[in-house]
């Protein structure tokens, strides 16, 4: 094969599997706008429209479930934990990022293993740690935790883009008589929003991500996430309603996969650990 | 000005993991008042249960084999995304998409595309002749066709995101030595053989040691596509840690099985830190 053959079928095959990939969300659209009765014909061809499409499910979803409150807990709690998560993160990722030799990169390093430790090994014990706090099926209970994961990672992140900030702007603010929190309050922090706003945003769709802690913590239907509340309380009894459950599933997840196609570059830096320059 | 972050960190990430320890070789029960030391029963028991060495074993075969499927894959789609072309930003946001929306809506829509009445993989396949249409497959009804269903829906979450790590490590490597290869008469297959997948070799770690990582302890896949089910086939260790220590109340077993996770994590967090340190050498 000529190396331009072999090119074009390599690229075939990626379109492929990039079809066979994203299929279940051309799946999720359609069933979303099918009538029911389109939907449970087993004599349809279930790939095309067999009756008028409709917005029932879409309707149905926003009005008449718990859905809309799901979505505003999911936000309140992503804000709460984007906060906390800057307050915490952003001044150790500095102080790191300042100290000399390569020991700032080795306590960051740790720092992101963290992230490592799953919810899975640590539900159990924080669970009776929330029940202490009297937090549970309390939306508390997810903004006290959420940061155990958000706060590793955004830590070795910003620690990347501090680094990249030159030193002799500090020193000349320095020279000028600020404090070190003078500094880095009013010469790093500015100089630093977008590295800002990524870790933001990457911390905001950790908490949309999340699933094992919400159902750990949370029991009532009204106090769920979007992550917990449309797999688990979106279905009646044993019946499953998989218009409105794919409509709140691609609700969720296009905004989410737009922004993160944004972001992407800086992330992967973040998760290659320096392994690539 | 590390100090609260490391904090937060210690209390509640490096405290609970003594704290499971600690449960793990007690005898504590969710409503139960005293606790009392209780050895090493709790993971003699797990090893005796039937549930629980499946559940160890199918930790480590999804694990396996997805990441198997997912290093293939993500190679060949590194490699077609590397240059650019037309059509190359879209094809690149639909892999993506696997990856970025919540594991457990993703795997709520498999749950739907793999219906035991409805499936749209079972009518495109009873089209294609490839089963028939009067005795479809229970895809998650059935235990060999659940692991697989189960194995590939990790699969298809992790791809993207090896994918995106492969492609940021192509992006370093230097653009004249696979052409000199190629102007030395190597063809284009075994260059990339040959040179390409060396030189990425450090990097296809990385993307494993994650995909290994997440894979192991995740229990959203499982929880919501079988329950573990059909009778406990495709239970793994963190989906039986949660119906034994969370909603079984057993906090000591669950805290003990969960903590099998822990080897594992160990290991390739140790990897990490040695690819790392490499690369601190290297630069």
């Amino acid at each position: 094969m000529t190396r331009r053959a072999s090119t074009t079928a390599l690229r075939v095959a990626a379109a492929g599997v990039a079809l066979l990939l994203s299929f279940p969300f051309y799946w999720m659209l359609l069933t979303t706008f099918k009538r029911t009765s389109d939907l449970y014909d087993l004599k349809n061809n279930p790939l095309l429209f067999n009756e008028a499409p409709t917005l029932e499910h879409w309707r149905f979803l926003f009005a008449d479930t718990l859905y809309p409150r799901w979505v505003a807990n999911t936000l309140a709690v992503g804000a709460a934990v984007v906060a906390i998560t800057l307050l915490l993160a952003a001044p150790a990722a500095w102080a790191l990022a300042r100290l000399t030799g390569k020991w700032g990169e080795r306590v960051g390093i740790g720092m992101f293993l963290m992230y490592l430790v799953p919810p899975t090994l640590l539900f159990i014990p924080l669970s009776r740690v929330v029940a202490l706090l009297d937090l549970q099926d309390s939306l508390w209970s997810l903004i006290v935790i959420y940061p155990t994961f958000t706060v590793p990672f955004a830590t070795w992140l910003l620690f990347g883009f501090f680094r990249s900030i030159p030193r002799d702007l500090e020193d000349a603010a320095l020279v000028d008589g600020l404090t070190r929190f003078e500094v880095f309050r009013r010469v790093v922090l500015p100089v630093s929003y977008s590295g800002l706003v990524t870790v933001a945003i990457f911390a905001f769709t950790l908490v949309l991500q999340e699933f094992v802690y919400a159902l750990t913590f949370i029991s009532s239907a009204s106090n769920q996430t979007v992550g917990v509340g449309v797999p688990i309380f979106l279905v009646r009894g044993d019946v499953y309603y998989w218009g409105e459950l794919m409509a709140a599933c691609l609700f969720a997840s296009l905004p989410v996969a737009i922004v993160y196609n944004l972001f992407l570059d800086r992330l992967v830096q973040g998760f290659t650990m320096g392994a690539v320059k | 000005m590390i100090a609260p972050a490391a904090a937060y960190v210690a209390l509640l990430v490096g405290l609970p993991v003594l704290m499971s320890l600690f449960l793990s070789v007690s005898d504590a029960r969710v409503g139960s008042e005293t606790i009392s030391f209780a050895g090493l029963t709790n993971f003699k028991s797990a090893l005796a249960t039937p549930a629980f060495r499946v559940a160890l074993r199918n930790s480590f075969l999804f694990t396996a084999a997805s990441q198997a499927l997912v290093v293939a894959g993500a190679t060949l789609l590194a490699l077609a995304l590397r240059e650019p072309f037309r059509g190359r930003g879209l094809l690149r946001l639909l892999v993506l998409l696997p990856w970025v929306a919540p594991i457990s809506l993703g795997a709520i829509g498999w749950k739907w595309l793999l219906d035991s009445l409805y499936s749209v993989v079972t009518w495109v396949l009873v089209a294609l002749s490839l089963v028939s249409a009067s005795n479809p497959p229970m895809w998650l009804g059935e235990p060999r066709l659940a692991m697989l269903s189960v194995l590939l829906v990790h699969a298809w979450r992790t791809l993207p995101f090896a994918t995106m790590i492969l492609l940021a490590g192509l992006s370093a490597i230097p653009r004249d030595i696979p052409e000199a290869a190629a102007v030395d008469g190597s063809g284009f297959w075994r260059t990339h053989l040959t040179i390409t997948l060396p030189m990425i070799r450090p990097i296809l770690l990385v993307a494993l040691l994650f995909g290994v990582v997440f894979t192991f302890t995740d229990m959203t896949a499982v929880y919501i596509l079988t329950r573990g089910g059909p009778a406990d086939a495709t239970q793994v260790l963190p989906s039986l840690a949660f119906f034994t220590g969370i909603l079984g109340g057993d906090l000591a077993q669950g805290a003990a099985i969960s903590l099998f996770l822990f080897p594992l994590l160990l290991a390739a967090a140790v990897a990490l830190l040695r690819l790392a340190r490499r690369a601190e050498d290297a630069s």
